[in-house]
C-alpha cells in the first residue's frame, strides 16, 4: 500500500506562533497552549534526504520521470495539470517551495497546501479540520495534512470498518 | 467543588420524603434490601467521606479483576462547560470510535454486549431519518457509496429527561455539563433508558462480562468505574480523562478528525470555533432536550 510508509515518532516541537493566531486555544494558565508536531512527514523509507541523489538543480522540463514510479503511478492531485517541480524545490530538493518560490522544509509543508486549500488550512490552524491530541486545555499534538493525506493521492483512503454490534437477538437472555 | 458535586448539600424535606418513599417502593420492587439504599449518593457525601468512598471502591474493584485498581473523584472544573462536535462531512463509519470507547471504559463485552457508541448508517438521498438508519452495517470498506455515517452516545443534555425521571436521584447533571450515573445508588428500574430520547442508556441485565487483562485500571467514580450487575451506564465524555485535561477517546481513536472537544465558555475553543465556523445542529432538537453535543459539516 502506497500510504504504509513507517511513522517515526520524534515530536518535535514547534513554536505554536508558527501555527496560531494569537490567543488562538490557550493553555490551563492562560498563556498560548504549545502545540506539537506529531510526526515528521512520511517519507518512503531511505529515500530522504533527497540529495543523496539530486545534488545540482535538474531538468525542469515536464516528463514521465524514469525513477519514483511508485510516485508517478499513484500521482493523483490535479496531475493534469502538475508535476514534481510544482511542489519540490529544483535546486535544494531537500524543502518545497511556494508558488512564490518561497522555501519551506516538509515540517512546514501546510504552508504549501494552504496555497490552494486555503478554507481547510484556515480551518485547520483553529482546530476545526483535522485532529489533534493530548490536552484539550493544554498541550496539544497536531497532525500535518500529509500526515493524514498522500500528498500525492490526497483523497482519504476506504478503510475496512470494526466489527458491527452484536443484534439484541445475537446476545440471547 | 461545586453544589452540584461531592460535598454540596443536603435535602430539602420534601426531597427527602419523596426519595425516602421512592426507595422503599423500588426497594420492595427490586428485592434489595433497604438499608443497602438508604443511605447517600456520591454527591450527597462529605469530602472524608467521598475519601473513605473512593477508597472502599478501589479496594473492592482490585479485588474483583485481581489487580490495582484506582478510582478517582475528580470534580468539574471551574468555569467549564464541555461541548462536544461531530463533522457529519468527514466521518466515514468506521467505527474505531466504537472500539477505542469499549477499551477505556469498561463496559460489558458480550452477554450483555454494551457500547456507548451507535454508528448509524444513513441513506445520502433521505438526509437524517433516523427511521431508516442501520447500526448493524458490515462492509469490507467504508464509507460505502450513497451512505452517510452518524454516530450517536450520550448527547449530555441541559434538560436531560433522563434525570428527571429517576425515582432515587441516581443520575445529575454536573456543573460542567456531564450526566452521571452513581452505580452505587441507580436501583435499576430502567425508567431513564425508556425516557432518553437518543437511546444513549444502557442495562447491565446480567453480571458484566470483563475479562480482567481488558480492564482499564484507571477509572472514575462517576466514569468508568466497572459496574455491578443490575445498573445503568451511558458514555460520561471520559470523565476520567476530560476532568484531567485530556480528549477523550473517541476524539483521540477517530482518523479521520471528525470529532472535536472542548470547553463552550472558552471562545478560543475548537468547539466554539466549529460553533462560530459551520452550521451546527442538535438532534432532535424539537424535544427541547438541548444536547451539549453538536452535529456539523465542515464543508
Ligand atoms: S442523551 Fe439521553 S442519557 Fe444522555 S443526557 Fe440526554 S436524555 Fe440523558
Ligand atoms: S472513528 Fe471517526 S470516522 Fe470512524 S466512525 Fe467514529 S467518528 Fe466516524
Amino acid at each position: 500500500m502506497a500510504w504504509a510508509w513507517p511513522r517515526i515518532l520524534l515530536g518535535v516541537a514547534l513554536g505554536g506562533a508558527l501555527l496560531l493566531e494569537p490567543g488562538a486555544a490557550r493553555g490551563a494558565d492562560g498563556g498560548p497552549a504549545p502545540l506539537y508536531q506529531a510526526e515528521p512527514p512520511p517519507f518512503t523509507p531511505g529515500i530522504f534526504p533527497c540529495t543523496q541523489c539530486h545534488q545540482g538543480p535538474g531538468d525542469p522540463t515536464r516528463r514521465r520521470l524514469g525513477f519514483h514510479d511508485d510516485v508517478q503511478d499513484r500521482f493523483d492531485h490535479d496531475a493534469e495539470h502538475r508535476w514534481c517541480l510544482d511542489c519540490h524545490d529544483n535546486a535544494d530538493r531537500d524543502v518545497l517551495h511556494l508558488s512564490s518560490g518561497e522555501r519551506v522544509p516538509f515540517t512546514a509543508s501546510y504552508r504549501l497546501c494552504g496555497q490552494c486549500h486555503g478554507d481547510k488550512f484556515r480551518d485547520w490552524r483553529v482546530g476545526v479540520h483535522g485532529k489533534r491530541t493530548g490536552q484539550w486545555n493544554g498541550a496539544k499534538t497536531y497532525y500535518l495534512c500529509v500526515n493524514c493525506h498522500d500528498p500525492h493521492s490526497p483523497r482519504f483512503k476506504p478503510l475496512r470498518p470494526d466489527p458491527r454490534p452484536q443484534r439484541p437477538e445475537e446476545m440471547g437472555p | 467543588m461545586s453544589a452540584g458535586g461531592p460535598g454540596g448539600g443536603g435535602l430539602s424535606r420534601r426531597q427527602f420524603l419523596g426519595r425516602g418513599l421512592a426507595v422503599v417502593a423500588a426497594a420492595a420492587a427490586s428485592g434489595c434490601r433497604v438499608e443497602e439504599l438508604i443511605g447517600r449518593s456520591f454527591r450527597e457525601l462529605s469530602r472524608d467521606d467521598v475519601a473513605r468512598v473512593l477508597a472502599r471502591a478501589a479496594r473492592r474493584q482490585s479485588a474483583r479483576f485481581g489487580r490495582p485498581v484506582t478510582v478517582d473523584g475528580a470534580g468539574p472544573l471551574p468555569g467549564v462547560d464541555f461541548g462536544y462536535g461531530l463533522d457529519l462531512s468527514r466521518c466515514i463509519g468506521c467505527r474505531r470510535c466504537v472500539t477505542a470507547c469499549v477499551k477505556e471504559n469498561n463496559p460489558s463485552r458480550r452477554r450483555p454486549q454494551i457500547q456507548w457508541i451507535k454508528v448509524l448508517e444513513l441513506d445520502k438521498a433521505r438526509g437524517v431519518d433516523l427511521a431508516h438508519a442501520d447500526a448493524y452495517y458490515e462492509a469490507d470498506a467504508v464509507p460505502r457509496p450513497g451512505h452517510f455515517y452518524m454516530p450517536v452516545q450520550c448527547q449530555q443534555c441541559r434538560k436531560p429527561p433522563c434525570v428527571k425521571v429517576c425515582p432515587v436521584g441516581a443520575t445529575w447533571k454536573e456543573p460542567d455539563g456531564i450526566v452521571v450515573v452513581d452505580y452505587d445508588w441507580c436501583i435499576g428500574c430502567r425508567c431513564c433508558m425508556s425516557a432518553c430520547p437518543y437511546g444513549a442508556r444502557h442495562f447491565n441485565w446480567a453480571e458484566p462480562d470483563l475479562p480482567a487483562d481488558e480492564l482499564n485500571p484507571s477509572t472514575h467514580y462517576l466514569g468508568n468505574r466497572p459496574r455491578p450487575k443490575g445498573v445503568v451506564e451511558k458514555c460520561t465524555f471520559c470523565i476520567q480523562r476530560v476532568r484531567h485535561g485530556r480528549y477523550p477517546a473517541c476524539v483521540e481513536a477517530c482518523p479521520v478528525g471528525a470529532r472535536k472537544f472542548g470547553n463552550l465558555l472558552d471562545p478560543e475553543s475548537e468547539i466554539r470555533q466549529v460553533m462560530e465556523r459551520k452550521r451546527v445542529f442538535v438532534l432532535k432538537e424539537d424535544l427541547g432536550t438541548q444536547p451539549q453535543f453538536y452535529y456539523f459539516y465542515a464543508t
